[in-house]
């Protein structure tokens, strides 16, 4: 268990004032860390900084040699004057092979879509259709920034899930930045509560006891956090055969 | 040789349609079309200067546009609302160009520069459009993952090692070209036309973006061909006759995509 990616006294500025500062963050592999934290805490700053889009102002970002990232951003700039069918994005930026797409759309659940503009897509869709392309170049960390923004709550319970087993299949870190401060995926192995530098983290039962969470979000929930789980009796019409419930460490 | 000034026209006009089609792509993609409207009207500026100097008037419409495309550039990146930046610069530069046409521009036809004169061209003239583009192509399909990549979002391009800042600054230059070597063959006015229409009629029949760029080729190529026949025979001003050609074809396919 080394280290794929590691962040050391990470501090990132835009202008005027820190976003981040003295972020220390070693993603191991196969691990699943879920990042939470108020509105412009720096969390998608955190993850611009591990993609390589942000260069930061201090500290050092380490990758391992050969790293390979496979990132699905909040949202596209999909204008409706640039056309791309499903399929199309799918060989983005390398052509991905007919039988390796043909998988992963079955595994993703967008195979009957191939043929639609990426534009006229539904939010869910979308999603799955970021995360395929994503899975296609055999990642070893998975970034999701806020991935289930404006999914409803069974989409984002199919979305959870479907992380977690993709995770279980490849083998693969996944970091993902959660939009919702209370509601966190209870398989991850770790939370990060950030607000400009790293607050607390651990497991998730953890953290959602730590004073330091309490004090960034405990107005409105007096200070509790939901873990997502797989509710079982809660389906809205989409099967998935049963998994071993994981427990959080 | 007969009607050679013509073949010269029809020459210069497809490479110019080939340029503008790819890189309209983008222009209308990325709504840049503002952008496209601040250099050409630039390109006034430097048909002055160069007369008033006496330069090559390709040197002084590119050099112009080239330093409006960086200038933008370097805005680009700033969180302020370019639009009204580029308005300012557009019309800008417009003014200044027509004021310095006036002092310098001693038989300056005005008309040639805003509606260009195709049909005085020479062979010369039709080799440089060629060279553009060689180079313009050349750099499209050389660049056109990142590109496409850019397009969809910087985060997602920059994720897979794309530079977007070059990109951009790349893109620009290759606008900033294409304006200086079109000007003679539509004319500063009808420049942002031929970057808009053959691609936003590509749009409505395209379902990829490489078949956008290919298709918004032919419609531009078609329009020039047909704009200069109809010149011919029926005495119109060829300019303007390329960009109604290119209108009617837009029309068109909207009416073929809708039944379909």
């Amino acid at each position: 268990m080394s280290g794929l990616l590691s962040l050391q006294d990470v501090a990132v500025h835009y202008g005027q004032g820190p976003v981040l500062q003295s972020v220390d963050l070693t993603v191991r592999a196969g691990e699943i860390i879920t990042i939470v934290g108020p509105n412009g805490s720096g969390k998608s700053s955190l993850l611009r900084v591990m993609t390589g889009a942000v260069r930061p102002e201090q500290g050092r970002v380490l990758r391992q040699a050969g790293l390979r990232i496979g990132y699905v951003p909040q949202k596209l700039r999909l204008d409706p004057t640039f056309p791309m069918t499903l399929r199309r994005f799918l060989d983005l930026p390398q052509p991905a092979g007919d039988h390796a797409v043909a998988l992963v759309a079955e595994r993703t659940g967008i195979s009957g879509h191939m043929h639609k503009q990426i534009a006229s897509l539904s939010g869910g869709l979308l999603q799955r259709g970021m995360l395929a392309r994503a899975i296609l170049r055999r990642p070893d960390v998975l970034l999701l920034d806020e991935p289930t923004q404006g999914l409803d709550q069974a989409g984002s319970a199919g979305f959870y899930e479907l992380i977690e087993d993709l995770r279980n299949e490849l083998n693969c870190a996944v970091v993902m930045v959660s939009h919702d401060l209370h509601v966190v995926m209870s398989a991850s192995d770790r939370v990060i509560c950030l607000n400009g530098h790293i607050c607390c983290q651990g497991a998730p039962d953890v953290v959602s006891t730590a004073p330091e969470y309490r004090a960034l979000f405990g107005r409105g929930t007096r200070g509790t956090m939901a873990l997502y789980r797989h509710d079982h009796d809660h389906h809205h019409g989409h099967d998935h055969e049963h998994h071993a419930e994981p427990s959080p460490k | 040789m007969y009607l050679e000034f013509m073949w010269i026209a029809a020459c210069a006009a497809v490479g110019m349609a080939i340029m503008a089609g790819v890189l309209g792509c983008f222009v209308v993609w990325r709504r840049m079309a503002y952008f496209g409207d601040a250099l050409s009207h630039a390109a006034v500026l430097g048909v002055a200067i160069s007369l008033g100097f006496g330069f090559s008037v390709y040197l002084g419409v590119a050099g112009v546009a080239c330093l409006v495309a960086v200038l933008l550039w370097g805005f680009m990146g700033s969180q302020h609302s370019t639009d009204s930046l580029l308005g300012v610069i557009s019309h800008g530069a417009l003014a200044i160009g027509l004021i310095a046409a006036a002092l310098w521009g001693n038989g300056l036809s005005l008309e040639a520069v805003l509606f260009g004169d195709i049909l005085v061209l020479e062979w010369r003239d039709a080799l440089y459009i060629w060279t553009g583009v060689g180079v313009i192509g050349g750099y499209i399909l050389w660049r056109w993952r990142a590109l496409v990549l850019s397009t969809l979002g910087d985060d997602l391009a920059a994720s897979e090692g794309v530079d977007v800042r070059r990109e951009q600054f790349f893109l620009a230059l290759a606008l900033a070209l294409l304006v200086g070597l079109a000007l003679q063959v539509v004319g500063a006015i009808l420049i942002t036309a031929f970057l808009i229409i053959p691609a936003a009629a590509a749009r409505s029949v395209a379902r990829t973006p490489e078949a956008m760029a290919i298709t918004a080729v032919l419609v531009g190529t078609a329009a020039v061909i047909s704009g200069l026949a109809g010149s011919y025979y029926w005495d119109m001003p060829a300019g303007p006759s390329m960009v109604s050609a290119a209108a009617v074809i837009f029309v068109v396919l909207q009416g073929v995509s809708a039944k379909s």
